[in-house]
């Protein structure tokens, strides 16, 4: 059962910028879900093996050949912001 | 005399083939049909009229020339939202993919063309494909055809209420915890989620990739056949796509089901069921025995917690699936001083409550401390359900339960409780969990003229008795009723 | 440092020189234009999927192998979650609790003792893009803005990670250097460190001499040469121990090497304990390495460094020439290996290889694909010096002959005349020209003034041109001298 939801530590994982009053919006729903999610702590018996491809496919590779690449002006066009080839974003880090 | 958009892809294959009529005409009559409909049911996102009309007239010439690419051949065929269509925008039904135009085909697009079809348009879902009644999609809730008021189910909601109303012949939907089969559910058509790995991801925009499957939705279980048909097979793009042998999905459609052993799922009963759905279901059964089928009582006692474990499993994935939106490469954009502030700010923007919800319950499940509590022990689940399933499955052919507990709800009924509305989704998801294929077959209307639909579940890559039970259920059925759109407008 | 015990573990990431990406089809190639080896898969476009090279994998095993580590009978890839706009799909495709190889180790040689390195684990995973910074100034946090380019996006990465059994900065170095050798031995990596195909990070920690629980770690980043990963352990080792003997604490934290200032300094992580929420990628499907497939891929091993110089000493070189030989550059060894085999003495052959030929190379070209130089021709130059056809100041000539493309020694060495005359007969008319000519020489010789011999032989040499055998010149003196008296 889920003590404490630390919303914003999640919210900041899950890069999501959200209000205070949001979080604990979302907070509160998170927890009825959770709750009824814990079910799951209700299975019982030997842990069984995490669950695998229900084919059972296995060693699925592809040969080391190359295709063609993607038209770089298709690709560009969809992007927010874009200079001389490169896609463009602000610098990494605040000056914190 | 039926219109002929109310028509089944094989009787229109019959006309086109008899020169009755054209692939442009039924193009024509699919966009006619959106005219007419769309004000109400909000089925489409984008129609791509003049490109369809191209297509349409190219697949007249071929015919013409004696070259038939098989059964859908020219035939209108709509496309859900998360599928990636070159340069043909391509939403998930999110803002943080407005004006999206994807520099290429998913591979059931390119399928779909090979076979011929002509796609008509872009359908409505909820964002991501996350909920079971389309009123999560940024641009605007799809409406149910039976009644205007009720939703469509979902999230192939869009999907549905376009083949239910007849402006599209056939369309592809997602199901990733019962997305294609609820929603047909509820609008009274044919819903197919095939054998995970049969049908290529390869360009469907992730949900959750352990659960996801294109499937079609159809008239008829002939036009789900057919349609599966053209758009399954192995995938050398998708490393779970299935490299063996396919089940033959017609071989058995009228071979009727004497001598077949039918499980009822006892868990999917009881509380929350209407009487109208349990009714529905427990008549087809008793017409099923009549028909020569034994039918047994089977108990999964694992399902009752399959849900729970979904909803874990589910936003799990999507948690890490949908982190790849952040404004960087495509999509929406908010200012931001730094790449982190950016992202974060174009998430919050981009997003929908729904998708915010599962992204930051699917964040939690996988944090440090609560893997194993929560996403891990789901796995265990899973792999306990599909124990369970596949023991079933040595004592009978298929299983059967209803598609939906209730019929089509209340437009704004359920938007107030995530829980409520996850829990329309208890008869669809167990199987996603285990990989395994399931239909949706109409079979009565209850006593508000709302559809009920009949699921059939079968092994994995059962396909071929799955079909050959749906169709029977169809026949005895006899469900022919369309929706009263015409008179509701 | 006395009192103070540093424990040191590389981890070192190698991208794979495959033809194709990890996970698509795009090519691995460097210094193209930005964002022209895309596809949706490597940009992380939505709807696209994964689908592993083989012989990326084939790869690490051969990594794996020849690091003597166990090859995992079933192995998963998992998704490592972070957000960073170099990393499209803003989490990477990696392994976790289930990786390619572990259990390994790796030898190397220091101050004349053998020590051995633990390796905790190989695993495969795919490579970011690369971010530029541009605006004022260096640093990161001065810049205006980031320019993505995601050629690199995806190039198959191996990770290898050692166990913290490194106890000075030398042995950091020498490790690396000894990876690096293994990993441009099995041919999977162009593995330059200028280039980043071969990365080296350091965990760094000090812990009183005799302690054995460890202390804080640093991870180091950043070292784009041997010589600045020797130097920045050092560094941090000392500024650990300063630190510590000054009544502070290390921090645990990611610092980054500075090379112009030869310090280390901090790596502001916002995000302040990572929290990745690895789990298995649902896109793939589990790799089981049967047996078999571990075996073929072993029969690809080519001799490892370590084998290579263990050989060498057998076959009895000295353990430097072994060691200089068989680092040098696979040229210079396969010259060596083939005069082997047409029947040369190993040591003077490696002796002509380490010596002229390498003097030679450093002047013309120092990282030569093919050296002119055959391993039968130089068999045959170090015979004739054996056999006192030329003299080793004339075979120095001849080596220049044949690498200049003037044809086989003895064809350079008559060409250019350089046999020595070791033919007494030939010789006698000389000498007895040369006792005739010096009858001054003569009578101070038969006075007991010997001394005046290496006068004639001089006289001798002088009159052949240097192509006389000065002992049989010698010889033929005395013998000659003695007659007469």
């Amino acid at each position: 059962m889920p003590a404490e939801i630390d919303i914003a530590h999640v919210a900041r994982l899950a890069r999501l910028g959200l209000s205070d009053e949001e979080l604990e919006h979302y907070k509160s729903q998170l927890g009825a879900i959770l709750d009824h999610a814990a079910r799951v702590q209700s299975l019982k018996g030997e842990p069984v093996v995490e669950a695998s491809h229900p084919l059972r496919l296995e060693n699925v590779y592809r040969e080391d050949v190359v295709v063609p690449s993607l038209d770089r002006d298709e690709v560009l066009s969809q992007a927010p912001e874009t200079e001389d080839g490169y896609f463009v974003a602000p610098p990494a880090m605040g000056t914190e | 005399m039926s219109a002929l958009h109310d028509l089944t892809i094989v009787e229109v294959g019959e006309k086109l083939r008899s020169g009755e009529t054209t692939c442009v005409e039924l193009v024509e009559a699919v966009l006619a049909r959106a005219h007419q409909t769309e004000a109400q049911l909000h089925a489409y996102l984008t129609l791509d009229r003049e490109p369809a009309l191209a297509a349409a007239e190219r697949a007249d010439a071929e015919l013409a020339a004696g070259e038939d690419r098989g059964p859908l051949h020219g035939i209108p065929i709509a496309l859900k939202d998360n599928m990636c269509t070159r340069g043909l925008e391509t939403t998930a039904a999110s803002q943080i993919l407005a004006g999206y135009h994807p520099p290429y085909d998913a591979t059931v697009v390119t399928r779909l063309r090979d076979a011929g079809a002509v796609i008509v348009g872009k359908t409505n879902l909820d964002e991501f494909a996350m909920g079971s009644s389309t009123e999560n999609s940024a641009f605007g809730p799809s409406f149910n055809p039976w009644d205007i008021g009720r939703v469509p189910g979902g999230s192939s909601g869009g999907s549905a209420a376009a083949v239910a109303a007849g402006s599209a012949f056939g369309a592809l939907g997602s199901d990733t915890g019962g997305s294609i089969r609820q929603p047909a559910s509820l609008t009274g058509i044919v819903g197919v989620k095939p054998t995970y790995g049969t049908v290529s991801r390869y360009g469907l925009i992730a949900f959750a990739s352990s659960l996801d499957q294109i499937g079609p939705l159809s008239k008829s279980v002939a036009d789900a056949a057919l349609t599966l048909g053209a758009i399954w097979g192995h995938d050398p793009l998708d490393a779970t796509s299935y490299p063996g042998e396919y089940p033959d999905l017609e071989a058995d459609l009228d071979t009727g089901v004497a001598g077949l052993k039918i499980g009822v799922v006892k868990e999917f009963a009881g509380e929350g069921y209407e009487p109208a759905v349990e009714g529905a279901v427990g008549s087809m059964l008793d017409a099923l025995s009549d028909a020569g089928a034994e039918i047994v009582e089977v108990s999964l006692p694992t399902v009752d917690i399959a849900l729970s474990a979904y909803y874990l499993v589910a936003p799990a994935e999507a948690s890490a699936n949908l982190a790849r939106f952040d404004g960087i490469r495509y999509g929406h954009r908010a200012p931001g001083a730094t790449t982190e502030e950016l992202m974060a700010r174009t998430r919050a923007e981009g997003f929908g409550p729904e998708v915010t919800r599962r992204i930051l319950l699917g964040t939690y499940a996988l944090s440090a401390g609560y893997y194993d509590a929560f996403y891990g022990q789901a796995q265990r689940v899973r792999a306990a359900l599909r124990d369970e399933f596949e023991a079933a499955y040595r004592s009978v052919d298929v299983l059967v339960s209803p598609t939906s507990p209730t019929t089509a709800f209340r437009v704004g009924e359920k938007t107030e409780d995530p829980l409520s509305m996850y829990l329309t989704d208890i008869c669809t998801n167990p199987i996603n969990l285990v990989g395994h294929p399931g239909i949706s077959v109409p079979v009565a209307l209850d006593e508000k003229s709302l559809p009920v639909g009949m699921q059939v579940m079968a092994p994995a890559l059962g396909e071929r008795v799955m079909f050959r039970v749906a169709a029977e259920i169809e026949r005895l059925a006899g469900f022919d009723a369309r929706p009263l759109l015409d008179e509701v407008a | 440092m006395a009192g103070w015990e540093p424990v040191i573990g590389i981890e070192v990431h190698v991208e794979l020189a495959t033809r194709s990406k990890m996970f698509c089809g795009c090519a691995v190639s460097f210094g193209e234009e930005p964002n022209t080896n895309v596809c949706p898969v490597c940009l992380g476009l939505p709807g696209a999927l994964p689908v592993p090279n083989r012989q990326a994998i084939e790869w690490i095993m051969a990594i794996g192998l020849a690091l003597d580590c166990e090859i995992a009978e079933r192995s998963v890839f998992h998704r490592k979650n972070y957000f960073y706009a170099d990393l499209p799909k803003n989490y990477q495709i990696s392994q976790f609790d289930v990786p390619v190889c572990r259990d390994g180790h790796l030898d190397i040689f220091h101050d004349g003792e053998t020590r051995r390195v633990g390796i905790e684990r190989a695993h495969m995973e795919e490579d970011t893009g690369k971010s530029t910074h541009v605006g004022t100034g260096g640093r990161i946090h001065a810049a205006e803005l980031t320019l993505l380019d995601f050629n690199r996006s995806g190039v198959p990465l191996v990770e290898i990670v050692s166990k913290p059994d490194i106890r000075s900065a030398a042995e950091a170095r020498l490790y690396a250097q000894e990876l690096r050798a293994v990993i441009a031995e099995l041919g999977v990596s162009d593995a330059r460190l200028e280039e980043g195909s071969i990365r080296f990070d350091a965990n760094v920690s000090v812990r009183p001499m005799g302690e054995s629980t460890l202390g804080t770690k640093v991870e180091i980043k950043n070292m784009n040469s041997f010589r600045s990963l020797e130097r920045a352990v050092d560094f941090e080792i000392e500024r650990q121990i300063g630190l510590l003997e000054s009544g502070g604490e290390v921090i645990q934290e990611t610092r980054h090497w500075d090379e112009e200032a030869g310090v280390t300094h901090s790596m502001r992580t916002k995000e302040g304990s990572s929290d990745y929420r690895y789990f298995t990628e649902p896109d793939l499907v589990p790799m089981h390495m049967d047996r078999e497939w571990v075996e073929r891929v072993r029969a690809t091993l080519p001799e490892l460094p370590a084998e290579r110089r263990a050989r060498y000493v057998e076959i009895g070189l000295d353990s430097d020439q072994a060691g200089i030989l068989s680092d040098s550059v696979p040229a210079l060894r396969d010259i060596f290996e083939a005069a082997i085999a047409a029947g040369a003495p190993p040591r003077p052959a490696a002796n002509w290889l380490i010596g002229e030929v390498t003097g030679w190379l450093r002047r013309v070209d120092p990282d030569p694909v093919v050296v002119p130089l055959t391993g039968p021709q130089l068999a045959e130059l170090v015979a004739m010096v054996e056999e006192g056809i030329v003299s080793s100041s004339a075979a120095k000539e001849v080596l220049e002959g044949v690498l200049a493309g003037e044809g086989d020694p003895r064809e350079v060495a008559v060409t250019r005349d350089l046999i020595q005359i070791s033919d007494s007969s030939a010789l006698e008319a000389a000498v007895d020209e040369v006792i005739a000519a010096n009858p001054d020489a003569l009578a101070s010789y038969r006075a007991g003034e010997t001394k005046v011999l290496g006068f004639l032989v001089g006289q001798v040499m002088k009159a052949t041109q240097g192509r006389a055998d000065p002992k049989l010149v010698n010889r033929l003196l005395r013998d000659k001298l003695a007659d007469e008296r």
